[in-house]
């Protein structure tokens, strides 16, 4: 790209940047232009990356003339070293438009994009090395209403030439994909759906999950709750399937680690709406009264949908603490984190998008960075390839967790430390010492080899 | 009884000669005063410790999160990154106190001093840059941009060659420090942290924390001659995590901190075969010869103490403890 041709970049930015002046920022080879409504992010070939609506942005604009602008750009192409971009490998995020989700936590923010902003900074990641090896990455989202055919929108980017996707999708609409006539010869990496069920029985040769399931989640927890030797459980269930395959999840590792559930009670309060004023006079009331079992060491709440565990801390009959999908959380990521340079990730991550990484975001990013590493390694851009590399021996990549991560051969499912963390701190990070294991001490969380009836696959 | 009264005269002279070997020791030992700086990345001090006795002879306050130090040629100006200061810090080692601080860039880790002293180089793992700063002038020069999240810095003896490691890149850069350009990258294994040139300038080693590796790099084919991998039995090899590397000044040996292994690999540097691992404490990621090079430091993060290793006999002397989380360390004559 030439000095004139980058003028005519931000020349077509200003276009798009229908009210004020853009704001123009250099990310290594990339130029993302920030408009007050958009995002816009090209390669140094001029081409798009992504373009982004942003809704309620509180993003800061300052007013850079656009002429020096296009001159910082140019020098950059002229000055930065490595090679022309010469390989273009396209990742596609299909995702569903889902209910808005309020949190009850007044501090929590409404998120409505998790999973494609960790997507966006892996490809950013990959596209800084790619600078270095002619490799760049591009990433297309599409985020279909729940009336739409996903598996056209899939064929759609099939025909389209792309073989990377990544689901942020249900587990049912998740296998739908995966066994098209289309998909054969793609990968797909499921960053959403922590269905056990994924792992033990409805494995598919071009499935991958970076997302770690109910049961890996369920024993992180309890191994550190061995270690504190709180043994005896208050189980505590919600209305809906996903509350109740938890619940699922925590009576497996219960039994595991030889825990005992002392008393279990199903939450079937009807939620009114999230937050009302004068609300906790009624929580108060509501828990005290509900909690009102025999002695245990820990209540231990499966509320995935977020309705009311919130509720439960410091309200309980006993003084007991409480764990599960609130309070004492595992979990694959978390804004506490900061362990093994997550810090500067983490960093990078709130600046761009003025909120924490989620387990999503995180899952996105591990996919991303999966494809780019294993394409670094290989020099390819094919599904087939790129999989035989992820799976095979050679493949470990750094993800801010202190030790390589890796993919199980039997069913696909990424191995990882999980975070055992409380609202404002990391409390612990699990498998805990003195789990052992006779491959990787990694396989004492979820389903191991033995547990799960998929039999991988490709060729090793 | 005559031959228990030999054994006694034996036993005397073993002692005499074990009595007169120590005084040798210590007279050799007290030729070469050195002192030895260590930074505490959670305690925000630099502990001093005495080469000669090995006490901690003072701990100074510095600011938020020192990791990376560096000596001035001279020896009188200890560098230190305060990462969550966002600068360099310059500690004059007469006073104790610091004088000035010089702007780095964002988060800075590690930095390498320049060949003439003139310039420092920080990576800066926030900004994907190198920041070349002016010691004498106290600017900022100019910025390199390389990979993800920068850390290594290693210089060629000879000043000409810059070598960057990114973690996320998982690159070694080596950067011409007269064009101050990117001329080549070498991919290697996951996490790179450290880059060392050998005193020859022919080699450059980098170790991969994640990656378990060491890669010794040929400085001027710029191709991985061999990929160094360590096998400790009892510790898992995801255990092994290599980050600082020291090369004696003769080319023999090289020793490599093994992070949460508690070991410290010695290699031959001939065979690039490691010939014996040394218990030390725990999270060990940084080293030091002494000038004389007949001790090596150590600094053992998550154990909070520094290990002495006796470089003649590869056995590891002492432990000493210092402020919480020690990271980096440096010798001065």
């Amino acid at each position: 790209m030439t000095l004139s041709e980058s003028v005519g970049v931000v020349d077509e930015a200003n276009l798009h940047a229908a009210s004020g002046y853009p704001d123009i920022r250099l990310n290594g080879m990339e130029l993302a232009i920030y408009t007050p409504n958009s995002i816009y992010r090209y390669n140094v070939e001029g081409a798009v990356l992504s373009s982004l609506e942003l809704k309620n942005n509180n993003k800061r604009f300052h007013r850079f003339p656009v002429l020096i602008s296009s001159l910082i750009m140019g020098l950059l192409i002229y000055v930065t070293p490595g090679v022309a971009a010469d390989m273009d490998i396209h990742i596609a995020l299909l995702s569903m438009e889902e209910e808005k989700h309020i949190p009850l936590s007044l501090l929590v923010p409404t998120i409505d994009d998790t999973g494609q902003m960790g997507a966006e900074q892996a490809i950013s990641d990959n596209n800084t090395t790619g600078q270095f090896t002619g490799q760049s990455f591009t990433l297309t989202m599409k985020k279909v209403k729940p009336d739409t055919s996903l598996a056209e929108v899939f064929i759609e980017l099939h025909e389209q030439g792309i073989r990377l996707f990544l689901a942020n999708l249900p587990a049912a609409k998740l296998i739908e994909l995966a066994d098209l006539p289309q998909a054969k010869e793609s990968l797909l990496f499921n960053i959403a759906a922590m269905d056990d069920d994924l792992r033990t029985q409805h494995c598919r040769p071009n499935l991958l999950h970076t997302i770690p399931s109910r049961a890996m989640l369920a024993d992180a927890l309890a191994q550190y709750l061995t270690w504190k030797r709180w043994k005896e459980w208050f189980l505590v269930v919600g209305r809906h399937p996903r509350d109740k395959a938890y619940a699922k999840a925590l009576k497996r590792a219960a039994k595991r680690f030889g825990h005992k559930i002392v008393e279990e009670k199903a939450w079937t309060f009807v939620p009114g709406a999230r937050r009302t004023d004068s609300g906790h006079t009624r929580e108060q009331q509501e828990v005290n009264a509900f909690t009102q079992v025999g002695d245990y060491d820990i209540l231990i709440v499966a509320d995935e949908v977020d309705e009311f565990g919130e509720f439960l801390s410091y309200r309980s009959y006993l003084p007991r603490p409480v764990g599960g999908t609130h309070g004492l959380s595992p979990a694959a990521w978390s804004g506490v984190h900061e362990q093994w340079g997550a810090t500067q990730f983490q960093r990078r991550f709130h600046e761009q998008n003025g909120r924490w990484m989620t387990d999503r975001d995180y899952a996105a990013w591990l996919a991303v960075r999966s494809i780019g590493e294993a394409a670094t390694r290989t020099s390819s851009d094919q599904a087939g390839r790129l999989k035989g590399f992820i799976m095979s021996e050679d493949f470990n990549l750094a993800a801010f967790k202190g030790r390589p991560v890796t993919y199980r051969d039997w069913n696909g499912q990424l191995r990882q430390p999980l975070l055992v963390t409380s609202p404002r701190l990391m409390i612990s990070v699990s498998p805990q010492k003195g789990f052992l294991h006779q491959h990787s001490t990694l396989d004492t969380l979820g389903y191991d080899r033995a547990e799960s009836s998929c039999k991988q696959q490709q060729p090793r | 009884m005559l031959a228990i009264a030999s054994r006694r005269c034996f036993g005397i002279r073993l002692t005499l000669i074990a009595l007169l070997f120590s005084f040798a020791m210590l007279a050799s030992e007290t030729v070469q005063a050195y002192t030895v700086y260590v930074s505490s990345e959670k305690d925000n001090t630099i502990s001093v410790i005495d080469g000669e006795s090995l006490k901690v002879l003072e701990k100074v306050s510095v600011g938020e999160r020192p990791r990376g130090i560096a000596l001035s040629k001279d020896g009188k100006i200890l560098y230190i990154c305060t990462s969550d200061a966002d600068h360099i810090e310059v500690l004059d080692l007469e006073t104790l106190k610091v004088t000035h601080i010089l702007p780095s860039g964002p988060d800075p880790e590690l930095l390498v001093l320049g060949p003439n002293g003139k310039y420092l180089y920080a990576a800066n793992e926030d900004d994907n840059m190198v920041t070349v700063v002016d010691v004498e002038k106290r600017q900022k020069v100019t910025e390199i941009q390389v990979g993800v999240e920068p850390e290594g810095m290693g210089i060629s003896p000879d000043g000409k060659w810059l070598v960057n490691t990114s973690e996320t890149t998982n690159m070694a850069h080596f950067i011409n420090l007269e064009t101050l350009k990117v001329e080549d990258n070498v991919l290697v294994d996951q996490r790179p942290r450290v880059a060392q040139f050998t005193n020859d300038g022919k080699q450059v080693w980098v170790s991969s924390e994640i990656g378990g590796t060491v890669s010794v790099i040929d400085s001027s084919s710029r191709k991985i001659i061999k990929k160094l991998r360590f096998e400790i039995p009892g510790i898992h090899k995801e255990a092994i995590q290599p980050v600082g590397i020291k090369i004696s000044k003769d080319g023999s040996k090289a020793f490599i901190a093994l992070g949460p292994a508690a070991r410290v690999a010695v290699v031959d540097i001939a065979k690039l075969e490691v010939e014996k691992y040394l218990l030390v404490g725990q999270r060990v990621w940084n080293l030091d010869f002494s000038p004389d090079e007949k001790r090596i430091f150590t600094t053992n993060g998550v154990s909070n103490d520094v290990s002495v290793i006796d470089v003649e006999r590869l056995k590891v002397k002492k432990s000493i403890q210092v402020g919480r989380l020690p990271w980096g360390v440096v010798v001065r004559p």
